[in-house]
């Protein structure tokens, strides 16, 4: 059988991930150090393992509501206008998904009419163009400035609002840039948006980790906020990666049409993982807080670092990435990346896998030990000193 | 400022240099205040923390509860002083409860501590009863495991 012949065209034309044979030559390598992978180096608290064990030995095997759990709702909400000042009803305004990603995944679906354009600013997360295609719509690609710490400005914003405009994704705080939006600059969209009904898809997992001050949301701003869907979760904020579990939240009607190809596609999220996160969600605040201060100080040690060494390196202000400027090694950031690994054994991503504007940078997670991060902060300056 | 002492209590080989900015503060700074720490006996010292186990050493560690009869003027300090003096005696607390004193001791052998505490300890005039627990296997000392961490499977994925 000629399989390429009967799988979709669509799916097929879809790019793999870039880096995919440096993973490879990774794997192979003993002794590497990588800066590479976006997840928390922590494990998940204990006290929400625990919930969730609890659960099992209760026997909670079963389905939840396929929206999640109410409780779990009830207590989304009550952490959202708690941490950020956002109001959603638990009933019908908030759906527990599988991670956040399912829940980008379900609202680009939900919306997008074959042909429609959406407006996805880069350097950002791999997923969204992917999926936007796989929707049937058409990424429009929108390059942030490094002299703009990589935030979208409103003249950005309108220069790629054409009649096809369906939805925006607001990936902020950004990976891999550390760039953030804040609220002067959310309500600097505000005039380009109105009389438009362009939605805005707010990626917001990364929330909870902003230096300096806090988050603000699209839908915290008036003129956004009814044309805002958010999307967060556990991963991120919580160290609960694999848990899978996230959600999404907005219009009531929106949620409805969500939460059908949800229950579909999914039926409902982990069962075990939903009593961990109402676990999280009660009383997780203080484990947030010890590991934002965490990544800060890692933040703030990598920053420096890369600083002293001569690389251009805007602050990243959210997140858990930093996004140097290696164009003054001479290298392209792909070779950047590939040197680095072969000849010192450190793994960091090149900018050009999170889409055009990333060429001369590379992302460094810094959710990483510290030991792991001096290590690999002495190998990259006897790199760069070679070169 | 106590931020430098919850640092350096997590990972004393932290130099200076590497506090300075995850601190927000210059290197400078950073070493007259460890150094004002250091004289002000706020830190008392930088030990490495050992598996002996592992390092195929015999070493036993035993909890002894002590009971004493508190002295007048002095209270339990006395005690506690002839009590701590010993190079053997690794710490030395006061506790509230069922007893008075805890005091930790670490020695070659079984016999090597059940000595001490025959010879030296229950003699000591106040002491009026010891109770000796020894230390079988240690899981986790000052946030540190001994247990060794199962290793994840290797995973290529792109977040």
């Amino acid at each position: 059988m000629d399989y390429n012949s009967i799988l979709s065209e669509r799916i097929q034309k879809i790019a793999p991930s870039g880096i995919r044979k440096f993973f490879d030559i990774l794997e192979e390598m003993k002794d590497a150090i990588s800066l590479g992978i976006g997840e928390p180096d922590f494990v998940t608290p204990w006290h929400i393992r625990d919930a969730g064990i609890y659960s099992l030995e209760k026997g909670h095997t079963k389905y939840t509501s396929n929206s999640g759990m109410l409780t779990l709702r009830k207590e989304i909400s009550a952490y959202l206008k708690r941490r950020f000042d956002l109001s959603y009803d638990p009933a019908g305004e908030i759906l527990v998904t599988v991670g956040g990603s399912e829940a980008i995944d379900l609202t680009l679906r939900a919306f997008i009419n074959p042909g429609d354009e959406v407006i996805i600013p880069v350097p950002s997360f791999v997923c969204y163009n992917a999926l936007v295609t796989i929707s049937g719509g058409v990424p429009v690609l929108l390059q942030t400035k490094r002299e703009n710490e990589f935030r979208l400005t409103p003249e950005e914003l309108k220069s790629a609002i054409t009649p096809k405009t369906k939805m925006l994704v607001l990936p902020y705080p950004c990976n891999p840039t550390g760039g953030i939006m804040e609220r002067k600059d959310l309500e600097a969209l505000v005039d380009v948006l109105k009389g438009t009904d362009i939605i805005i898809l707010s990626d917001e997992i990364y929330a909870e980790l902003t230096y300096g001050l806090k988050h603000t949301s699209p839908a915290n701003i008036e003129g956004l906020s009814e044309r805002t869907i958010v999307v967060n979760g556990f991963s991120k904020s919580h160290a609960m990666t694999g848990w899978r579990l996230g959600y999404v939240c907005g219009p009531r009607p929106v949620i409805s049409q969500l939460t059908k190809l949800h229950q579909f596609g999914i039926m409902s999220a982990p069962t075990t993982s939903q009593y961990a996160a109402i676990e999280a969600m009660r009383e997780g605040d203080a484990d947030i807080e010890m590991m934002h201060n965490e990544y800060d100080r890692r933040r703030k040690f990598l920053v420096s670092e890369l600083c002293r060494m001569g690389l251009d390196c805007f602050e990243p202000r959210g997140a858990f990435y930093v996004f140097p400027c290696i164009k003054s090694t001479g290298l392209g950031s792909d070779e950047f990346c590939e040197r680095l690994l072969i000849s010192e054994k450190v793994a960091v991503i090149s900018g050009t896998a999170f889409g055009p504007g990333g060429e001369g940078f590379v992302r460094m997670c810094y959710a990483a030990s510290v030991a792991d991060i001096q290590e690999a902060l002495i190998r990259i300056e006897r790199f760069i000193k070679s070169l | 400022m106590n931020e430098i002492l919850k640092l350096l209590e997590q990972n004393s080989k932290y130099t200076a240099q590497q506090l300075a900015p995850m601190l927000d503060m210059e290197e400078s700074a950073v070493e007259a205040a460890i150094a004002k720490y250091e004289e002000d006996k706020v830190i008392l010292g930088y030990q490495a923390l050992v598996d002996w186990d592992k390092a195929g050493e015999d070493f036993v560690t035993a909890l002894i509860e002590v009971k004493v009869t508190p002295q007048r003027g002095d209270g339990f300090d006395r005690i506690a002083e002839r009590i701590y003096q010993y190079d053997e005696v690794e710490s030395v607390y006061l506790m509230s409860g069922a007893f008075d004193l805890t005091v930790i001791i670490s020695g070659k052998s079984l016999k090597e501590v059940a000595q001490f505490v025959a010879a030296r300890l229950s003699t000591i005039e106040g002491v009026t009863s010891t109770a000796t627990h020894f230390i079988l296997k240690k899981y986790k000392e000052k946030h540190c495991l001994f247990t060794k961490q199962v290793e994840q499977e290797e995973r290529v994925l792109f977040v």
